[in-house]
């Protein structure tokens, strides 16, 4: 089993995007993702889509990448297209039995399917340029005014990044467990659905003791390391916005407003 | 450095006493290797140092302070570090580095110390190359030597660890000890070995034998393990040096126990050989 693949889908490069403040990465990507929503006509999509392309351009990060991120949608797009083509309101341009096509159900399906493809291609730019370390510092961050209704920001963020840290290790410890029942003759492939979801139980159970024991283990292994929740700590690698990130930062701002309007207004 | 005076521990009140008085006294800069068949207390005792158990009779002092007071707590954890025997279950980043950092960033150490003395840590156990990585993705040795950086970081006068080397093959065993050593040797950190292997013990300044929460042998390597036939009544095995020894002393050669290392016993060897050319043949 590759468990390489599982520690976020971060491509190391050296890019002004992959330098970017993360902090300023994950709110332009949430800026973005509302943008992406005000959009209404073809002007407003091709600016946010230059954006992207900009984005990608900048990051270095091949265009066959954002692609084979698109791939997990082909489902969900062509659900997408049939439910708006046949939920037909308006001119019906064809019809066959219950069947009935109209201009304005093909454009919307058109305007959603471009949607959900900026949105994906948009946030999946962020975990390929931000290390998952980077980013829960980011979640940390942009939560931190949180602390004040006495929300546990800096325990949460350490949750996260424990649970990405122990993502590979448990796939590890499944794929182990897999093959000592299948040493012992247990059958995963065959059956109906109810049979294989019976057949995960002998599975399931050692992995849930397991991940037990470890929890119980890394708890004591983190008090020995003087942990003590989250305030107080330093960073080794403390988030630090230069003025280009600033800069960015600024110049989005304004970009995404400008599209906001333009939307809105529907030119 | 750590000193237990009738300590006494019970997991449960009713339950049988894990440690039973027990009086021990672990010296500054020393090298001290704990063992015991499962269930002695050896592990109960490591904890006891750590401030992780407290005693339910008795007392333990940790550089002269009293493990039950609450306010020590943070300075003993300070004091002596603690690696366990699953190196997977104590790494808590997704990188190399971070992970060494994680104690620092604890403690509230600035970036740029924290920076050096992440580094420092790490070329100490010969990781330094290997900063950048994840975890999951090295041997069992090398994760069990980041774990170690991970402590050293910390600058703590001890470390602790409890079978370190229960779960390596025997090169990544040797690597954690070499480290082991090397730390007691050049930085003078005490150091309190938890093991199974009796090999394990031959470079130790001490070895303490714990049966049913009591000291049995308490003394040198030399001085414990030619107590082979009481070592094998507790269920514990003598380091192959000796066994091999004992075994043809049985024959009726005349050879020392207290060998221990392979040089030694092939010294002894030859020696002994030697002798027996000479006289009989």
């Amino acid at each position: 089993m590759n468990t390489s693949i599982t520690i976020g889908q971060y491509i190391p490069l050296s890019s002004p995007i992959h330098r970017l403040d993360a902090r300023i990465k994950l709110g332009l990507t949430l800026l973005y993702i509302v943008t992406v929503f005000f959009a209404q006509n073809v002007l407003t999509y091709a600016m946010v889509f230059c954006y992207l392309a900009l984005a990608v351009i900048l990051s270095r990060i091949r265009v066959s990448m954002i692609l084979k991120s698109l791939k997990p949608l082909t489902l969900v797009l062509i659900f997408t297209i049939l439910i708006n083509v046949f939920y037909a309101r308006g001119e019906v341009i064809w019809q066959w039995w219950i069947f009935k096509i109209a201009w304005e159900g093909i454009f919307i399906a058109l305007k959603m399917s471009i949607r959900i493809i900026l949105l994906v291609a948009g946030s999946s730019l962020l975990t390929y340029t931000t290390s998952p370390i980077m980013l829960t510092d980011a979640i940390e961050a942009l939560l931190s005014p949180l602390k004040l209704f006495r929300v546990p920001v800096g325990e949460l963020a350490m949750m996260m990044s424990i649970a990405l840290r122990f993502i590979p290790t448990l796939t590890e410890e499944t794929a182990k467990i897999m093959n000592a029942q299948k040493a012992r003759g247990a059958d995963f492939e065959t059956g109906g659905l109810i049979k294989r979801a019976k057949a995960l139980i002998p599975i399931l159970v050692p992995l849930f003791v397991s991940a037990f024991r470890r929890a119980d283990e890394l708890a004591m292994a983190m008090e020995s390391r003087a942990y003590t929740g989250g305030d107080g700590r330093t960073r080794l690698k403390p988030l630090k916005a230069r003025p280009s990130d600033v800069l960015a930062l600024i110049g989005s701002i304004l970009y995404f407003a400008a599209c906001a309007v333009l939307g809105i207004l529907g030119f | 450095m750590y000193e237990a005076q009738n300590l006494t521990y019970r997991y449960d009140e009713n339950a049988r006493a894990v440690i039973d008085g027990l009086d021990l006294k672990i010296e500054d800069g020393s090298f001290t290797v704990l063992i015991g068949h499962n269930g002695s207390g050896k592990s109960t005792l490591a904890k006891h140092f750590n401030a992780f158990l407290l005693p339910t009779g008795g007392k333990v002092y940790i550089k002269g302070l009293d493990s039950a007071a609450e306010e020590n707590l943070p300075l003993i954890r300070r004091i002596s570090g603690m690696v366990f025997q699953n190196p997977d279950n104590q790494i808590v980043a997704a990188v190399v580095e971070d992970d060494v950092a994680f104690g620092l960033e604890n403690l509230g150490v600035p970036t740029e110390e924290m920076r050096k003395r992440v580094d420092e840590a790490l070329t100490r156990v010969g990781m330094y190359d290997f900063r950048l990585h994840a975890p999951n993705l090295l041997s069992g040795g090398q994760k069990q030597r980041v774990a170690i950086a991970g402590i050293i970081a910390m600058r703590p006068e001890a470390i602790l660890l409890d079978e370190p080397t229960a779960m390596l093959d025997p090169r990544g065993r040797q690597e954690v000890l070499d480290t082991i050593a090397m730390l007691n040797r050049e930085y003078h950190i005490t150091i309190v070995l938890i093991t199974h292997h009796m090999n394990e013990a031959i470079g130790a300044d001490r070895v303490v034998v714990l049966n049913r929460g009591k000291i049995v042998f308490d003394g040198t390597p030399k001085e414990v393990f030619p107590h082979v036939e009481e070592l094998r009544a507790l269920g514990l095995e003598v380091p192959t040096t000796v066994s091999l020894l004992y075994d043809l002393r049985k024959e009726g050669l005349d050879l020392p126990l207290d060998a221990l290392t392979v040089e030694e016993c092939g010294d002894a060897l030859i020696n002994a050989l030697g002798q027996k050319k000479g006289s009989s043949f």
